[in-house]
């Protein structure tokens, strides 16, 4: 990466830009930081009784609660930050034509921002696992580790649609429904022994997939699928080098056509 | 000696919007609308008309210099300065700077309205490249320097218009760059607080700074600066001594100078109480075109038409300096007490400007009218005359024309005698 080692040098800028999306999130707001466990918990009931309770989706034999809720938390993160990340630089012009920074500190931030709403849900489950059915396990510590691959993703995916937008505001359309459907092509509300075996690979062809099966097997104390997980972290390393490569290549311009 | 900032040959060149004019087979439109989507995705221009915002722009200035960059709207000044702040890269050329460069094109860049102001002042700082450290090592100069001490805690969107620019200024100010870049910042802000920050300039100048300053205030360019450079049409149309770069300039005229005053009559925008029909200048009752002469007394005859009856109609001249000094300024009835009232019909009002008041240098006059305590019936320096005075006068006046420094000559009543009585008092005493 060219841009890395300008990149460090305004870290203390990248940490002021997440600390500020945070603050504003949660301004003039009533419930402040609740709303982070309001959305994955409604979601998590609703899906319960939807897909658990009504159409009676299997969940390899865990309550479909907390199986759905270990899948939710990290696609919620992911989700929310490329959503935030793709949009990021548009509604940044103003500091576009005015400042100079390494510009991929925005999209990078936005991904940042999330992460907080992470740690607070992610250590809500923690606490309520052993209620929902489940119990702690070594397996946990794996979780941190796939973070990294998500993080990879979302930084990719992210600095890529946002330069997209710059360029054609379409994008930003297109990405709410990219991740919509982005969902569904996930095992977020089903198992992925549900898809047949000689048909794995076409659903291991998102690399989410394994990453969001990962994070359930982390909360729920089942062996990690090594080889699936293998390649969902070779291919977060190309969405990273390519969206950023991308990013950093028409960055140049993004002032003249914001 | 490095210089601090080395421009060479820079030009921008931007794509105008909208399609191409002309006629084009529908192919050819299809073939090119499906290829340019991608052009923007790709980072090249979309192609179409251009238009060169800079052209082929060379300059350089020495460590510790305040340059002031003046110019139209449009001339390509902002343009130049976001190349040399890195905002946006040349399409030719190159701009090189040696120091560290801090670039204020506007200020309160990143202000987040919900934000206290304590909290902008950190986020605005690290924007504008400080450290945190530096930051919190100067915020109590900060608070002082923005008088927004009581409010520090409260979010930014309470804040008064002043008090937002006062904070965000104050931030600025405590930036500790080698290369100090800035664009028109000082249009905001009451008088007093433009004094400060003025003040302020003056003293990173004093520290041996290097200043580039973009504004339409001349006054404050030629405060702040040296040396300015006229940008015009995307390139450099003079460079040198303030005072004499900005006479350039303005002499240069805008839009109204150089073209035919009664065109500029002819379209002002309509007023349903004052219609302008013409300005002339005379001496001695001769028309004259811009030179006159210094000996002579100058006659300004302003025809209008008052559409309809209006009490305190007033018709103004202002004489103004090539450097933007209003000298003098006078309406048509100023010696009457009261307010009148103008009945509709055509009026001709003569202002004569003293023989010898004129010193031999370019001047400006403006035509004004305005309803008192009401409103302006004209565009402001809509009608302007340019005039430039040459010395006819007495011959002892004539060293007026190599050392001309007042701005006005009026001939001072003098009145020299030799007193006698002192001599005595001057003696020693015994």
């Amino acid at each position: 990466m060219p841009g890395g080692r300008e990149l460090w040098a305004y870290r203390e800028l990248l940490w002021v830009l997440v600390l500020r999306d945070i603050k504003v999130r949660y301004k003039q707001t009533a419930l402040g930081v609740l709303w982070v466990l309001i959305r994955p918990l409604s979601t998590m009931v609703l899906f319960t009784l939807i897909f658990g309770r009504l159409a009676r989706i299997p969940s390899d034999g865990y309550p479909y609660a907390v199986f759905v809720f270990a899948a939710l938390i990290p696609w919620t993160f992911f989700a929310g930050a490329v959503g935030a990340s793709g949009n990021s630089l548009v509604g940044s012009a103003g500091l576009i034509n005015k400042i100079y920074f390494p510009r991929l500190i925005i999209p990078v931030a936005a991904v940042g921002s999330g992460l907080v709403d992470l740690a607070i849900s992610a250590t809500f489950l923690l606490a309520v696992m052993p209620l929902l059915g489940a119990s702690w396990s070594p397996n946990l510590l794996g979780a941190p580790v796939l973070l990294v691959a998500v993080l990879l993703i979302a930084i990719g995916v992210g600095s890529l649609f946002s330069a997209l937008t710059v360029a054609y505001r379409d994008f930003g359309s297109i990405l709410g429904y990219v991740l919509q459907i982005w969902m569904y092509a996930t095992p977020v509300i089903y198992p992925s022994s549900l898809i047949p075996e000689g048909w794995r690979w076409v659903l291991h062809a998102n690399p989410m997939a394994a990453l969001i099966e990962g994070f359930r097997s982390a909360v729920l104390g089942k062996p990690f699928d090594l080889p699936a997980l293998g390649v969902s972290f070779a291919m977060a390393a190309v969405i990273f080098v390519v969206g950023v490569a991308y990013f950093e290549k028409i960055e140049r311009r993004f002032a003249d056509i914001i | 000696m490095m210089p601090a900032i080395k421009v060479e040959n820079l030009s921008k060149e931007y794509a105008v919007g909208g399609a191409r004019k002309g006629s084009r087979t529908v192919r050819e439109a299809v073939a090119e609308g499906l290829k340019s989507p991608f052009r923007r995705l790709i980072g090249e221009p979309p192609a179409g008309e251009r238009f060169f915002a800079l052209r082929d722009v060379s300059f350089e200035v020495a460590p510790g210099e305040a340059v002031g960059i003046i110019g139209r709207n449009g001339a390509g000044k902002s343009t130049l300065l976001k190349i040399l702040s890195r905002i946006t890269e040349p399409t030719a050329g190159r701009a090189e700077l040696s120091g560290r460069i801090s670039s204020l094109l506007e200020v309160g860049t990143g202000f987040h309205p919900e934000l206290t102001g304590r909290e902008n002042v950190f986020l605005n700082g690290a924007l504008l490249g400080m450290s945190k450290a530096a930051i919190r090592r100067n915020f109590d100069d900060i608070v002082a320097f923005s008088e927004v001490e009581k409010f520090i805690d409260t979010p930014v969107k309470r804040y008064s218009s002043g008090m937002y620019v006062r904070l965000a200024f104050a931030v600025a100010a405590n930036l500790d760059p080698e290369i100090l870049v800035l664009d028109e910042v000082l249009a905001v802000g009451d008088a007093q607080f433009q004094k400060k920050c003025l003040g302020k300039m003056e003293e990173v100048r004093k520290k041996g700074r290097t200043i580039l300053f973009v504004s339409h205030n001349m006054q404050s360019v030629r405060f702040t600066c040296g040396r300015v450079i006229w940008v015009d049409g995307g390139t450099v149309a003079h460079d040198g001594d303030a005072a004499d770069t900005i006479g350039r300039y303005l002499r240069s005229g805008d839009p109204s100078a150089g073209a035919d005053l009664g065109e500029v009559i002819r379209t002002l925008p309509p007023d349903p109480a004052f219609r302008l029909e013409g300005v002339s200048l005379t001496q001695e009752g001769r028309p004259v075109r811009q030179a006159v002469e210094s000996a002579k007394p100058v006659e300004i005859e302003i025809r209008y038409r008052v559409l309809q009856g209006t009490t305190g109609l007033r018709v103004f001249i202002d004489l103004c300096d090539d450097q933007d000094t209003l000298l003098v300024q006078s309406f048509h009835d100023e010696r009457s007490d009261r307010i009148s009232t103008m009945e509709p019909g055509l009026y001709v009002s003569r202002a004569v400007i003293p023989a010898n008041l004129l010193g031999p240098a370019f001047y400006e006059i403006r035509v004004r009218a305005g309803i008192f305590n009401l409103r302006s019936c004209l565009p402001p320096r809509a009608v302007r005359l340019p005039v430039k005075v040459e010395n006819t006068g007495r011959a002892s006046r004539a060293y007026f024309n190599d050392t001309f420094r007042a701005k006005l000559t009026a001939e001072i009543d003098w009145d020299t005698v030799r007193d006698t009585t002192s001599v005595v008092r001057e003696t020693p005493c015994p």
